[in-house]
């Protein structure tokens, strides 16, 4: 099985587009979880330490 | 006593240049210690993300549509097109959120937030257009439905989304000048006035 065949199989988008309708809001699942991806990255690079942050000297 | 030649624009212009944005500010060697955040990365992060898509545009620019649609070489160079077109847009909107809530206009820096609120609108520019120059019935269906709203407004007297012509044109040549030239003016207005303090530093 090829890499396409693969990720055909595991994403299958062969299909009419799910949506969430939300009042006047409708956005497209895909969209939604990119926009949940959005927001769980901001809040990492506000969280996680930056590398090699220790070894510098204050302000430099 | 100012001679002829300290009145030239090019000495004028020069001595401008070097005073506001010395070479040791342009490209400095250390940053303070406030930027060692992850929050800062994502400027650059954007910065990378258009660098290849102006890289792989002018790829797909050099071969044409029947090579994006029909080889396999081209479907992957508009694959990478279209994904760091995705990064971009993600990096970007994760920047703007940064710089919103560090209120990064503070000290001066207004230009610095306008520039990047217009590079926000001309990258939503080239992102429509690129969709409607697809030459595909993704973007024949996109066109048809964006031509209802854009006439109601006034607007497809000058902006035909259905002129397949005009929209390439718009996707190549003007919205990609004015992302790049813009891009320019926005990072050296933060070389200029330098990262923005935190709250607690500023005071
Ligand atoms: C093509 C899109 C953009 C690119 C390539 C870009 C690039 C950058 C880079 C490299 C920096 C310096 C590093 C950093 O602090 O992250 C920066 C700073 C900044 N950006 Fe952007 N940016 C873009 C869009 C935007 C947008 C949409 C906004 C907000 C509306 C924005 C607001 C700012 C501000 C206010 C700063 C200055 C921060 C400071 O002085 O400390 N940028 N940008």
């Amino acid at each position: 099985m090829g890499l396409t065949e693969f990720f055909g199989a595991v994403f299958n988008l062969d299909h009419v587009g799910k949506y969430i309708h939300w009042g006047f809001i409708q956005l497209s699942v895909s969209n939604a979880i990119l926009i949940a991806l959005m927001i769980v990255t901001f809040i990492s690079a506000l969280l996680l330490p930056f590398p090699g942050k220790r070894n510098r000297k204050e302000g430099k | 006593m100012t001679t002829e030649i300290d009145r030239q624009w090019t000495t004028r212009l020069r001595k401008t240049v070097v005073e506001k944005l010395p070479p040791e500010k342009l490209l400095p060697d250390t940053q303070p210690a406030y930027v060692a955040s992850w929050i800062y990365v994502f400027g650059v992060t954007t910065l990378a993300a258009l660098a290849i898509v102006i890289a792989t545009g002018c790829v797909l620019a050099m071969k044409g549509p029947l090579w994006w649609h029909l080889s396999s070489t081209g479907h992957f160079v508009n694959s990478l097109h279209l994904w760091s077109v995705e990064i971009f847009f993600f990096a970007m909107v994760i920047h703007l959120w940064g710089k919103y809530f560090m209120a990064a206009w503070r000290g001066g820096r207004q230009l610095t937030w306008v520039t990047g609120v217009v590079l926000f609108l001309t990258s939503i520019g080239a992102g429509f257009t690129g969709y409607v120059s697809q030459t595909n019935y993704d973007s024949q269906w996109i066109s048809t439905q964006a031509k209802d709203g854009i006439n109601a407004t006034g607007g497809g007297a000058f902006f035909n989304v259905l002129n397949l012509g005009q929209m390439l044109m718009w996707h190549i040549v003007l919205l990609p000048l004015a992302a790049v030239a813009l891009t320019a003016v926005h990072v050296i207005y933060v070389r200029i006035k330098g990262v923005v303090p935190p709250f607690e530093e500023e005071k």
